[in-house]
């Protein structure tokens, strides 16, 4: 466990985090290379339920990221979401999950510092919460 | 509560033989004593098998949405009636089919609690405002009503129909001042350990029988997503993880629709407190939204909907 290197997975709205996402690349950005992305149309395509998945799966923290309040592609898909994130993160902390394994974040597509920036943090908040155990099917020891 | 079965009984007749309703959905007695099942009455000459008491438990309003086309008379208290309330704004059943018989509620008695209170089996049982007398083989015993109540029913702020087309019986005081969250309030004022010790404690007596989600009115999806094989969300065993996601969604599906009747946790044969959960997010819905479920028709329910100030302290 000492070289222990957390996996973050990251769900990217297409239109403004992802393209944030690329930005960074193409500026040469660096940041954490723990984060996995999976690129969805819309942070309003995220059912909870991938969350969960997630985490069942293994994975030791989980982003969502979309469009900021007002910049959406369709109009308000960011909106809906930010209501379902709100519940979902606060049942998951009150069933026990810890604070810090499920964060969201609003990254613009102009926004390649802030995106790098932001892994930066889930990364290091992660990696203070050490592996994901709670939910984690077939643990492996 | 005779008068008032008497009464239920006389409107359910009326219904019926004016053509009003196709069929009234009401409570027969259960093969057992301290519970009554749910019925449902065609014919006029059948009303006699109504009654009303204490046990009627059940929220009627599950049955309402397989049955949308007829036109259905529906014996409802308090929480059954915010149900219909929620169906209607769902779109799922019209409320012009619907004639809702009203019943003010004092809170459904804890069969469980009883039993548990009671040596021997019980063979009979009869209640008026303040007591239960319980007959058995070679005992009897009368109990204090109020303590008998369902955890449901006790923190329940709205004891009297919030719609209805007629009123049976006197309106009860809503008890408005009460704080339904206290438990929810101290749960969380535990650290994720102990939250988290509890949780699994209780959802590792899950059978995964679904009881929970069939008697609950809001759950009427044609394809439950842990039945759904494609995409298969969850597996069917009794993997804890698996147990830990069907408990979180189905409460997190519940966002903005739970009424808190009581009707998973009563249908749940390991005892499991479900509401734990349902509450957690009905709390949090009241905070964040500042929503209540089925209490007017005209709201739309919260995430259906947005603000352009919603709160967002939590998004990066």
């Amino acid at each position: 466990m000492k070289n222990w290197e957390p996996k973050i997975l990251a769900f990217l709205c297409n239109w403004c985090s992802y393209a944030g996402a690329d930005l960074a690349g193409t500026s040469r950005i660096q940041y954490p290379p723990n984060v996995r992305v999976i690129r969805v149309p819309c942070s309003g395509r995220i059912n909870p339920m991938f969350i969960l998945k997630a985490l069942q799966e293994g994975i030791d923290g989980v982003l969502v990221s979309g469009c900021h309040p007002g910049d959406c592609h369709y109009t308000s898909g960011n909106y809906l979401a930010r209501r379902k994130f709100a519940i979902i993160k606060r049942l998951l902390e009150y069933i026990g999950i810890e604070e810090g394994r499920v964060q969201f974040s609003w990254v613009s597509a102009a926004e390649g510092t802030k995106f790098a920036q932001v892994i930066e943090e889930v990364t290091e908040d992660v990696k203070k919460l050490g592996p994901a155990k709670k939910l984690v099917k077939n643990k492996r020891v | 509560m005779l008068d008032i079965q008497k009464r239920v009984r006389e409107e359910a007749k009326k219904l019926l033989a004016s053509k009003k309703v196709d069929l009234v959905i009401g409570f027969e007695e259960g093969t057992l004593p301290l519970r009554a099942s749910p019925t449902f009455i065609y014919d006029e000459n059948e009303v006699e098998r109504l009654i009303w008491n204490s046990f009627c438990e059940n929220n009627l309003a599950k049955y309402l949405v397989g049955l949308d086309g007829k036109k259905i008379g529906i014996i409802a208290k308090g929480c059954d009636t915010r149900s219909i309330v929620a169906l209607i704004a769902e779109k799922q059943i019209t409320r012009e089919k619907i004639t809702i018989i009203g019943l003010p509620c004092q809170g459904m008695l804890d069969r469980r609690k009883i039993q548990k209170a009671i040596d021997g089996e019980i063979t009979s049982v009869s209640e008026d405002k303040e007591k239960i007398l319980l007959k058995g083989d070679g005992f009897e015993k009368t109990l204090v009503r109020n303590e008998y109540l369902y955890p449901s029913c006790i923190v329940c702020k709205y004891r009297n129909p919030v719609i209805f087309d007629v009123l049976i019986g006197e309106k009860v005081t809503d008890k408005v001042e009460i704080d339904e969250y206290v438990e929810v309030s101290e749960y969380e004022k535990k650290s994720a350990e102990e939250r988290w010790e509890y949780f699994t404690k209780e959802i590792s007596k899950c059978i995964r029988c679904y009881a929970c989600r069939q008697a609950c009115p809001m759950c009427y999806c044609e394809e439950c997503f842990v039945d759904s094989s494609h995409p298969k969300w969850i597996e069917k065993g009794l993997d804890l993880t698996d147990i830990a996601i069907w408990h979180i969604t189905r409460a997190y599906h519940q966002t903005g629709r739970c009424v808190d009747c009581g009707s998973c946790e009563r249908a749940c044969p390991m005892e499991i407190n479900l509401r734990f959960l349902t509450k957690k997010i009905n709390k949090d819905v009241k905070e964040l939204f500042n929503f209540e479920t089925g209490l007017n028709l005209e709201v739309q329910p919260p995430l259906a909907t947005f603000k352009l100030n919603d709160r967002q302290d939590f998004i990066k």
